[in-house]
């Protein structure tokens, strides 16, 4: 399964303008311990899609988030973005980590507007005032403007932090376990405020989680890696239609997904 | 309050809790302060009185306060004493500017330079090692009686805590927060100056209290062994004199001068640094 999204076609020109990340055959092994943390991954990502990929931890789920942001070198293969090779750390990208990762001298909103600060200036940044209350308006924070992150709640601080990811309209959000931190029902919370800012965006995600609900409401297509090293072991379509709602967890559909997902992550973890 | 205590056990709503926290635990800071003070003058009197040791050696708590009076007035009426101090005084500054500098270059070089780290680093830390004060005859060789040779070595002892500080304080920032500002495309002095240094403040303000001490140790070391005219120097002279209350009122002095220096340092600190709070005033010393 794998094997047949394979890099091929995506070179393509009517295939290329649809397609915002393409990997072939991406593996990284750590020089330090000599750890194959990946090995042959191939994905294609659609615009506009929510995928997810999951698996235990220590699979090289945070690896593969690295390579593809540009931050870490792959040891083989190839990653393409937007058509252009990736060799280095990429604009065009949104990150998020399971820790908000504001910087508490900043206000919410200074701290909002940081990435136009860094790409263009302070007076840009303040340009960028309008637009960034108008995120904040977006993820429910309205009239946190001016508190600073100490003051904020997780879910708070993690909605600040998709603020910040959005403020220079990337083509592509990169997510490491962003709500793993929180509570569960902040956490089914801004899992349908994510759905709801990527529709109305029609922002390219690609989730890591460990929760398989999370992965199943959330995409399109998940991705189940297994460890030792670093695969894809299976890709599942979701076709649940959307928009998706936290009722549809208790759908058979919902359960076949799930169940599906969890047997071949049993599977490879006892194999 | 008084409605609850009226109330029957069975009827009250609110039970008393015991108190788990000891009594001693429980008294203000200031009585604690003052009892403690009370303790120490107390047997200070007590071992003057009873002559247990030489009055010389050690002067009654009445004496040294009357002392510390007397230099308070020469002080106040802008006397020689003032005049010995603020030398005192602006050997520290400079000494403690003279640091800055000095540390928070280094602390950059070694902190954000692999060059530095490497290269750099195991000879601060040999230097370090060392006991500074023991350099106090070479600076005044080379800089003379005069403050140049008092600032050198003021600054020589502060500057290795800010350099380790600093260092320490850049080497702190979070491995999130610095891919956050890869991908965000930060240049190098956009990464050090509104993330690195930012976040190592804490550690650079533990660097700087430190060396607010180690400058004012400095100065009066260099005093001692390189004359001049000095606060340093009047203690040396009164206690040739055997003047042993003088000595004591004058170190009273420094160390006044000695803790609004520091004071300072933890005031520009819970200003600048207001997210991150230390538990007690130069606790993380
Ligand atoms: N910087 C690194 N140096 C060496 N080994 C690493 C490094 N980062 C991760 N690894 C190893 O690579 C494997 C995958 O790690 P990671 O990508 O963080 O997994 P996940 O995010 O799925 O938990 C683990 O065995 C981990 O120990
Ligand atoms: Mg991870």
């Amino acid at each position: 399964m794998p094997s047949a999204t394979a890099a091929a076609p995506l070179s393509t020109p009517e295939t290329a303008g649809n397609v915002v990340y393409a990997l072939s055959n991406v593996g990284k092994t750590y020089a330090r311990n000599a750890v194959v943390a990946l090995e042959g991954i191939n994905l294609t990502l659609r615009r506009g899609s929510f995928s997810a990929v999951i698996g235990s931890s220590g699979c090289g789920k945070s690896t593969l988030l690295k390579i593809m942001a540009g931050l870490i070198p792959p040891s083989s293969g190839r990653v393409i973005l937007q058509g252009k090779p990736v060799t280095g750390a990429r604009r065009d990208i949104g990150m998020m980590f399971q820790q908000a990762t504001l910087f508490p001298w900043r206000t919410t909103l200074e701290n909002i507007v940081l990435p136009i600060e860094i790409r263009d200036g302070r007076d840009a940044a303040k340009a960028a005032h309008g637009r960034a209350r108008d995120l904040l308006d977006l993820v429910g924070l309205k009239g946190f403007e001016s508190n600073y992150p100490s003051e904020l709640s997780g879910g708070m601080a993690q909605r600040a932090a998709i603020c910040r990811m959005l403020i220079t309209e990337p083509a592509v959000l990169l997510l490491d376990e962003p709500f793993s931190a929180l509570d569960e029902l902040t956490r089914d919370f801004m899992n349908m405020e994510l759905q709801r800012i990527c529709t109305s965006r029609d922002a390219t995600a690609f989730l890591v989680t460990h929760s398989i609900q999370e992965a199943v409401i959330l995409s399109d297509v998940v991705y189940v890696m297994r460890p030792r090293p670093g695969r894809i072991a299976e890709v599942v379509e979701i076709d649940l239609p959307r928009p998706r709602t936290l009722d549809m967890i208790t759908t058979p559909k919902f359960g076949t997904l799930v169940e599906r997902i969890r047997s071949r992550l049993d599977k490879e973890a006892f194999k | 309050m008084s409605a609850s205590a009226a109330a029957t056990p069975n009827e009250g709503a609110e039970t008393v809790w015991a108190e788990t926290t000891p009594w001693y635990d429980r008294v203000p800071r200031a009585i604690s302060m003052l009892f403690l003070a009370a303790v120490f003058f107390g047997l200070w009197e007590m071992v003057t009185r009873l002559e247990i040791v030489s009055p010389i050696i050690l002067p009654t708590p009445g004496e040294t306060l009357r002392d510390i009076v007397l230099v308070g007035r020469n002080l106040i009426a802008g006397e020689y004493m003032l005049a010995a101090l603020w030398i005192t005084i602006k050997e520290v500054i400079y000494g403690f500017a003279l640091a800055m500098l000095i540390g928070f270059s280094l602390g950059i070089l070694v902190g954000e330079t692999g060059f530095g780290e490497r290269a750099v680093m195991p000879y601060l830390v040999a230097i370090d090692t060392m006991p500074k004060v023991a350099f106090a005859p070479l600076f005044i060789a080379w800089l003379g009686f005069d403050i140049a040779s008092k600032v050198a070595l003021a600054a020589f002892i502060a500057t290795f805590p800010i350099v380790v500080g600093t260092a320490a304080g850049l080497h702190a920032a979070d491995a999130n927060a610095r891919m956050l500002f890869k991908t965000m495309g930060a240049s190098r002095w956009q990464t050090l100056f509104k993330m690195k240094l930012p976040s190592g403040l804490p550690q650079i303000f533990t660097g700087l209290k430190i060396a607010s001490v180690g400058v004012m140790a400095g100065a009066i070391t260099g005093e001692f062994l390189g004359g001049g005219r000095g606060f340093g120097e009047l203690i040396r002279v009164a206690s040739t004199q055997l003047n042993t209350p003088r000595v004591f009122s004058l170190i009273i002095y420094l160390s006044i001068v000695g803790m609004s220096l520091f004071g300072l340092v933890v005031w520009i600190q819970r200003r600048f640094v207001f997210w991150h709070k230390d538990r007690v005033v130069g606790g993380d010393l």
